[in-house]
């Protein structure tokens, strides 16, 4: 028997998404407010979207976060797709658990004493800071995420699909190529978007790894939400909120039709 | 008959040289697997600790960067030693002199305590309908919960500005409806990092906490119920305890950040709370004191790391019995 | 066309002491850790042989299966393909292919491209690619299947594309780990007797991995039975079974009796063998047992007779009670227990609709044998 879905759990479900969506609702919805005065309604208006695009500034560190986040993302989906193989095929080898540790420590490294090291390394290398040093700060913090990500594909992936390649006779690089990773693929793409989007909402160790010239938009937001909520950063606010989730709910519908389209497959197979 | 197969057999071993080579070549890719990431993350993780833990060991100076050296090689092995025992601890015995530093400590521990046993509250009831609920409707559920996640962390924070402030959209509703009189004072109150912390590190709450209630086999409760239990015992004998391990795991996955976050007591907060990583970030922007800044660091490491292995703990024992 | 009966018959080259082996495994040991999967073993299997290996879990066949194909290197020993050390030789350059037990096709391609790749592999000419594909399909008949993929195909046919995969590179020796292992038992059967006509139309020497005793005997032309490592016996299905080397292979394979007792007297071929109980048995087939050596004499069911009246002129008899019965339709099995205790099945086939003579429990019954019904197992 299935448990009932009672009144109860219904409601601690329905209050507890209201909590987690609220607030970002009323951001967007007040980004569209025609008055400066966030939190009062002075009636529908797009024009703080206008502002938005005239403010050179912001403009300047959406750009430098974009670009951070593709090359970040991009080398750190390499790397962490690296250390992934490492940690599941390598079950032994020399430093290991040093290895591991590494791979895991940062999920739960308080992202102050990241930043504050990855900014002392790079005083210590005499490294410009910049452009260069906030991305290799990303792709540091990100790849273990990937990591995550593609190490749990890659426990429930089967060996045999390997073997087999190679007993047909692929050698071990070709079958990587052409069987490993397109088949967790789908892992490694998730992990690239997760890293990218790390990337973009990091503001804490962008504040340290960072220099004049490489300012990004969480860092420039920061900077103005200090001064107090306007609703041109509600505008940017909700612009990337969109952003994000137009992204996200398409992978799912694409996921979820994929499945569909499996599940009738498997059905039509059974059929016949 | 079989001549094909052994002269594909021959070819390919024949010349031992040649494959002696393609097999080092071989080994050789197979470990760059394993040393491309493992350099990188000796580099650009590890070593940076190490250096973290020197310069907390080094004085403030008046320069670029600004500290000097407790030791370096400059001078050889030899000088290494004598500058060993002249380590300076100095930074550490200011830590514990200065009360505001102990005091950011217990505050941050405080209030992340304080913050993950609401967020529990909050977050059980929300995981346990979600894990009652129908299942064509839980993946749907699940992705509501996770779809937070994906939006920046700073506008989320950002938007409860909005809504805590004096003049904000909570004071203006309750005025409104003629519960209070005057403007509650939420913003720039440990009530309003609470709430920042709760709201922004939910989901982190809720997943694991799903997970351990979703795959618990209803039919214990079935055969409590059926042997005399009622209801409400029943979930404190069956169904709290066996949702134990997504309850350490839901905590630590709270707390730990919780203790070094920034940007909530930050913009939550105000400029009387006191929380480590915010004294943090002011010791090495305002104040321009790197070791002391340092040395902030490796205490709140210090601090992270008997939750960290409790978390560890708990993630392999329950990896254990998942199998 | 010779009928595939005529070309078993005639195929026996372990008998002919010229032959030489195709594959050997010379004295070849596997360790994992501290666990010995392989344990020092000998193995030589023929040319155009089915060869089984048959075992438990744990038996070690797997292992050797996957050191042929090169997945594994034996920790000592030798493997020859046709006199050849195959030490240090990857998997993909072993002129062999293997079919996995899981099948392994891989989800993102068709039909075709797996069917294909192990041909790209090798650089064949695009055009002779497609023929060969179109071939293989042709062979496990899915030429409507061949745009598919695989999670839109049924678990048979899966089956059949692994099998068309693995054999499209006409390897010299296809590995087969437990091929029908995740079919119902009707297709199962269906597929043994397909697989055998592949492997004498082919032409290929094919060495099977299994734990179901029916499949090995009903296909294989040799069975080596294994158990911790080691290789029990290595023989036809009818010697197996009727023959078996040890109490191991004879209560592995199909059900037995086993008398127990030691050889008072030996003459000749004949021995008699003081059982356990007091009882005496006469057998005519005493193999290398010797006077005084502690022996089994094992029995198999069918070729014990239950009678409610002692037998005339059985050399071998026993009283005892009906404990137990089981009427299957087309035969009936006893379970009577003897005055010592032993439990002995015996499986009578129903040819007649009525019995004059019905057991039932409790009843007195009497149970006899030839002297010739079993082996006797000094092992």
């Amino acid at each position: 028997m299935n448990p009932t879905w009672s009144r109860f759990n219904i409601t601690s479900v329905v209050l507890g998404f209201a909590f987690l969506y609220l607030p970002i609702v009323l951001l967007v919805v007040f980004s569209f407010n025609a008055s400066r005065l966030v939190t009062v309604w002075g009636g529908f208006s797009i024009k703080w979207y206008g502002e938005l695009f005239r403010n050179q500034g912001l403009m300047d560190a959406a750009w430098v976060t974009l670009r951070v986040g593709v090359i970040s993302a991009t080398v750190a989906t390499v790397l962490g797709t690296l250390a992934a193989l490492a940690l599941t095929r390598y079950t032994r080898f020399r430093g290991r658990v040093l290895f591991s540790g590494m791979v895991f420590a940062p999920l739960v490294m308080p992202e102050v004493i990241t930043g504050l090291s990855l900014l002392l390394l790079f005083v210590a290398i005499d490294l410009d800071r910049g452009f260069l040093t906030v991305t290799l700060a990303h792709i540091t913090f990100s790849m273990c995420f990937v990591a995550v990500v593609v190490q749990s594909r890659l426990m429930s992936f089967d060996r045999s699909l390997e073997e087999a390649a190679m007993d047909l006779g692929a050698p071990p690089v070709k079958t990587f190529f052409q069987v490993t990773l397109p088949v967790i693929a789908p892992a490694v793409v998730s992990g690239w978007m997760l890293a990218f989007t790390l990337s973009l909402d990091d503001l804490v160790i962008a504040s340290f790894a960072s220099g004049p010239g490489a300012t990004t938009l969480p860092m420039k937001i920061y900077s103005q939400v200090r001064l107090g909520v306007t609703p041109e950063i509600n505008a940017a606010c909700t612009l990337m909120i969109g952003i994000v989730a137009a992204g996200v709910l398409a992978a799912s519908i694409v996921n979820k039709r994929r499945e569909a389209q499996r599940q009738r497959d498997a059905q039509a197979a059974l059929r016949a | 008959m079989a001549s094909a197969a052994v002269s594909a057999v021959a070819e390919t071993s024949e010349p031992a040289a040649s494959t002696g080579l393609a097999r080092v070549l071989q080994a050789v890719t197979g470990r760059l697997v394993i040393i491309v990431p493992y350099l990188w993350l000796l580099f650009f993780f590890l070593a940076p600790f190490v250096i973290v833990f020197k310069i907390s060991l080094s004085t403030t100076a008046i320069a670029m960067p600004p500290y000097t050296p407790a030791f370096s090689l400059d001078e050889g092995f030899a000088g290494l030693w004598s500058q060993l025992q002249e380590l300076n601890f100095d930074n550490y015995l200011w830590l514990t002199d200065d009360p505001l530093y102990l005091n950011a400590y217990l505050s941050s521990v405080w209030i992340a305590g304080v913050s993950t046993l609401l967020a529990l509250l909050v977050g059980y009831p929300i995981a346990y309908g979600m894990a009652r609920a129908p299942v064509s409707l839980r993946p749907t559920l699940l992705m509501l919960v996770i779809l937070p996640f994906w939006t920046s962390f700073l506008i989320r924070v950002y938007a409860w500005i909005g809504i805590l402030k004096p003049e904000g959209l909570l004071n203006q509703l309750l005025l409104g409806l003629g519960v209070i009189d005057t403007p509650l004072v939420i913003l720039n109150t440990h009530t309003a990092i609470f709430i920042g912390i709760v709201y922004s590190y939910l989901p982190f709450m809720i997943l694991p906490l799903y997970s351990s209630l979703e795959k618990m086999d209803y039919s214990l409760i079935e055969a409590a119920l059926d042997l005399g239990c009622r209801p409400i015992t029943a979930f404190w004998k069956i169904t709290f305890p066996l949702s134990l391990p997504g309850v350490i795991a839901g905590c630590m996955l709270v707390f730990i950040p919780a203790v070094g976050e920034f940007v909530i007591p930050d913009l939550l907060g105000g400029s009387q709370t006191l929380m480590i990583g915010k004294t943090l970030w002011n010791e090495f922007f305002a104040n321009r004191d790197w070791p002391v800044s340092s040395a902030v660091a490796v205490i709140l490491l210090l601090l992270l790391i008997v939750p960290i292995m409790i978390f560890q703990f708990a993630q392999a024992r329950a990896q254990e019995q998942g199998r | 066309m010779k009928s595939l009966g005529s070309i078993r018959r005639d195929f026996a080259p372990w008998k002919d002491p010229s032959a030489k082996p195709y594959i050997a495994f010379e004295n070849v040991t596997k360790v994992f850790g501290d666990f010995t999967a392989v344990d020092d073993l000998s193995l030589t299997i023929f040319e155009k042989e089915f060869f089984a290996l048959l075992g438990g879990s744990g038996s070690g066949k797997s292992t050797l299966l996957r050191m042929l194909a090169g997945f594994d290197e034996p920790t000592k020993g030798r493997i020859l393909l046709d006199g050849q050390d195959l030490a240090g030789i990857p998997p993909y350059r072993r002129p062999l292919n293997m079919m996995f037990q899981s099948y392994a096709l891989f989800p993102h391609m068709t039909v075709e491209a797996n069917i294909a790749f192990g041909l790209k592999q090798e650089g064949m000419p695009k055009a002779d690619i497609a023929a060969r594909v179109a071939e293989m399909l042709k062979l496990v008949k899915l030429e409507q299947f061949a745009k598919r993929k695989p999670h839109q195909l049924s678990g048979g046919q899966r089956q059949r594309v692994a099998l068309a995969r693995s054999v499209a590179k006409r390897p010299k020796v296809l590995l087969l780990d437990e091929p029908l292992g995740a079919l119902d038992k009707k297709l199962r059967e269906e597929t043994q007797f397909e697989l055998m006509d592949l492997q004498q139309s082919l032409g290929l020497t094919f060495v099977i991995v299994t734990h179901d005793q029916e499949e090995a005997m009903t296909m294989a032309d040799r069975i080596a039975i294994l158990d911790k490592g080691q290789v029990m016996q290595v023989a036809t299905p009818a010697e197996i079974y009727e023959a078996p080397a040890s109490r191991f292979v004879a209560s592995f394979v199909g059900n037995v009796n086993m008398f127990e007792g030691t050889v008072a007297a030996r003459e000749a071929n004949k021995a008699r063998i003081a059982g356990a109980s007091g009882a005496e048995i006469f057998v005519e087939n005493a193999g290398d047992a010797a006077a005084g050596n502690a022996v089994a004499f094992a029995v198999r069911p069918e070729k014990i007779k239950v009678s409610s009246k002692r037998p005339e002129g059985s050399a071998n008899a026993m009283e005892g009670e009906v404990f137990d019965l089981a009427y299957l339709g087309d035969m009936t099995v006893y379970h009577v227990r003897l005055p010592d205790g032993q439990v002995v099945k015996a499986s009578a086939l129903n040819s007649s609709r009525l019995t004059d003579d019905p057991l039932t429990w409790n009843d007195r019954a009497w149970i006899s044998f030839q002297p010739d019904a079993g082996v006797v197992l000094t092992r």
